[in-house]
């Protein structure tokens, strides 16, 4: 009878499906990667087909934001840590990145000053606040990129799973991390331009923010930053650790007893989650222009988990999916009918959990499967 | 693999809120021997085992694992490392995961992350693995995920993840609750077999089931020990009548 029962049982386990789905995702990618700069720079802008610098942008940022949903995932899809205060690391990683750029702009700023940002001769520095020295180096300012989210990361979630928090309250307190920095990151004194950030960037590695090539080269990096990140990510579930991680979300003092240290298993991946969340926000600064504390507000890490779910769960190339077609659509809405996107995300928390447990990724193989 | 050590407890002493969970608890379990212990709800059963692994700490009293391991200066994963495994009262197998991946996890060694996102199934690990199919007699479900099982399945599948780690005390919870005739039957011969060469406690309420298997039997009852010998002595016992028919 045992026999029998497993006999023609396919098994779902989310590495199976994800190699598929996973390859299709990195030929998107790679389709992404070759058509942006021809449809750019090399059909002519009075062709239909032409890529606006604008388009390039938004794809841009969508990617940046599926980075975002990718570093989710892999902590709440696979390791069953819900993070509420992600974007607080990408926010990081944004600034990081800015400081950078902020210096580079040097004696072209309004104020013209060559070494103070604009708003510090405004506020009345006197000299560079120590925390901005080795920001005019782009090394350095990738360092930082990596290490800022990294550290708070570590920190924060040592004396967080030490305390063995878990569930609700770790997703309270770190929306509470998230809104703790962005109120920080309001104030003046805090030395990063308080509310509004910064801002009227001129160049990254010498070349011009503000040309095609550049936007494209920025792309183009982000769509390899993110199929590393992937590729990384799906070493990872794939390999021992990731059954463990899977075997936490599950049963997480069944794994302990089984003499995992649960807590380091859960700090060190969530590390690197922040990572990937920290080099998404770096990447997505050039791109967009502008970083201001509001990118650390708490509904920006909660959309995000949003993506996720759209997505669909625990395949990693579904949250990136997610984040892309909720994002476009919030353009689209926002653009169209700016009154109906909060109702519509709104819609999303309620109608996704009910109907679509596994999200879009979910439908398409259940879909495949029927067939 | 065959087990040396002698696992004592000596004058554990737990108290919640003023409730005494265990008072006084004396027990000895000689290597290799199969120990059924059996007492009636609050008696103390689950807390001795809590105690043993490390989950809840005594106000007093002490707890060895051969000449010179003091259990209770370990962690709970330092108790798993010393050879001691527990098997839950219910199964908590990895749903998600194939039986065979479910015995991979429990595999003795690799326990750090980095060295987990390296590892690789040895030939002889592989080999392990297929041996304790085989004794729990899970074979033919390698592949299919721990949520399928049927519940015997399951508690057996638990007690290989336990010979996984080649623990030389396996601490067993109520194994044949919820199991039909048959299945006890097969985890009987699975846990009679198992004994000799590893020790084995099992706590169980089922009485033709202990009957079966033990040639020991340890009353619990208020957090003490108030009989103990083989289960016809037992039962002929003043003190357990009282207890278990509430004279």
């Amino acid at each position: 009878m045992a026999a029998k029962k497993q006999q023609g049982f396919t098994i779902w386990t989310p590495t199976a499906s994800g190699d598929r789905g996973g390859n299709i995702f990195l030929a998107i990618l790679a389709v992404v990667a070759v058509a942006v700069p021809i449809l750019n720079l090399v059909v002519p802008s009075s062709s239909a087909l032409h890529l606006s610098p604008f388009g390039i942008t938004l794809i841009g940022k969508y990617l940046c934001y599926g980075m975002l949903a990718l570093a989710i995932d892999l902590i709440w899809g696979y390791c069953g840590i819900l993070s509420l205060g992600h974007a607080a690391f990408f926010s990081l990683g944004g600034y990081a990145m800015g400081m950078y750029l902020m210096r580079q702009i040097g004696r072209r700023s309004v104020y013209g000053d060559p070494i103070l940002p604009d708003f510090m001769v405004f506020l009345n520095y006197k000299s560079l606040p120590w925390f901005w020295h080795g920001f005019n180096h782009f090394g350095f300012a990738m360092l930082m990129v990596v290490l800022a989210p990294g550290l708070l990361a570590l920190v924060f979630g040592w004396f967080a799973f030490r305390s063995r928090v878990t569930g609700v309250y770790f997703s309270i307190i770190t929306q509470a991390l998230t809104y703790a920095l962005m109120l920080s990151f309001f104030r003046n004194d805090m030395g990063f331009g308080g509310n509004n950030g910064f801002t009227d960037f001129k160049d990254i590695l010498g070349f011009d923010l503000h040309s095609d090539i550049t936007h494209v080269v920025l792309l183009v990096a982000t769509v390899i930053a993110l199929a590393a990140s992937y590729l990384a990510c799906r070493a990872i579930v794939e390999s021992r650790a990731g059954r463990v991680m899977h075997a936490i979300r599950d049963a997480e003092s069944r794994t302990r007893f089984l003499g995992y240290p649960v807590e380091s298993f859960k700090l060190w991946i969530f590390v690197f989650s922040a990572v990937i969340a920290g080099v998404a926000g770096a990447l997505y600064v050039p791109q967009i222009g502008i970083i201001n504390p509001s990118e650390f507000s708490p509904i920006n890490s909660i959309e995000a988990v949003i993506w996720v779910a759209v997505g669909g769960r625990g395949t990693l190339y579904g949250a990136i999916a997610g984040a892309v077609v909720v994002n476009y659509a919030k353009t689209y809405l926002t653009g169209s009918f700016p009154d109906v996107w909060l109702y519509a995300l709104g819609g999303l928390f309620v109608v996704v959990p009910l109907f679509l447990p596994r999200g879009i990724i979910g439908l398409v193989t259940a879909r495949g499967k029927h067939k | 693999m065959s087990s040396r050590k002698t696992l004592m407890l000596d004058k554990l002493t737990v108290s919640f809120d003023g409730f005494k969970a265990l008072d006084d608890l004396s027990l000895k379990v000689d290597p290799g021997e199969l120990l059924c212990i059996i007492g009636p709800n609050g008696a103390g059963k689950t807390t001795m085992m809590d105690v043993i692994t490390g989950k809840t700490s005594p106000d007093s009293g002490a707890v060895r694992f051969g000449e010179d391991l003091d259990l209770l200066k370990l962690s709970e994963a330092q108790i798993v490392a010393a050879g001691i495994g527990r098997k839950f009262q219910k199964p908590t197998v990895f749903e998600q995961l194939t039986v065979f991946e479910n015995l991979e996890l429990a595999l003795a060694g690799t326990r750090s992350f980095l060295k987990t996102l390296l590892a690789r199934i040895s030939p002889l690990q592989r080999k392990r693995i297929h041996e304790v199919l085989e004794i729990i007699g899970l074979s033919a479900q390698r592949d299919a995920p721990g949520s399928i099982l049927a519940h015997g399945q399951k508690q057996w599948l638990e007690i290989g993840m336990l010979l996984m780690q080649n623990p030389e005390l396996l601490l067993v919870d109520e194994p044949v609750a919820g199991m039909t005739p048959h299945e006890i039957e097969r985890t009987a011969e699975l846990l009679r077999s198992l004994a000799g060469e590893h020790s084995v406690v099992v706590v169980e309420h089922d009485m033709t089931f202990v009957r079966s298997i033990a040639r020991r039997v340890v009353v619990l009852h208020e957090g003490h020990v108030i009989a103990e010998g083989d289960m016809d002595k037992v039962q002929k016992d003043r003190c357990v009548i009282e207890v278990y028919l509430g004279e």
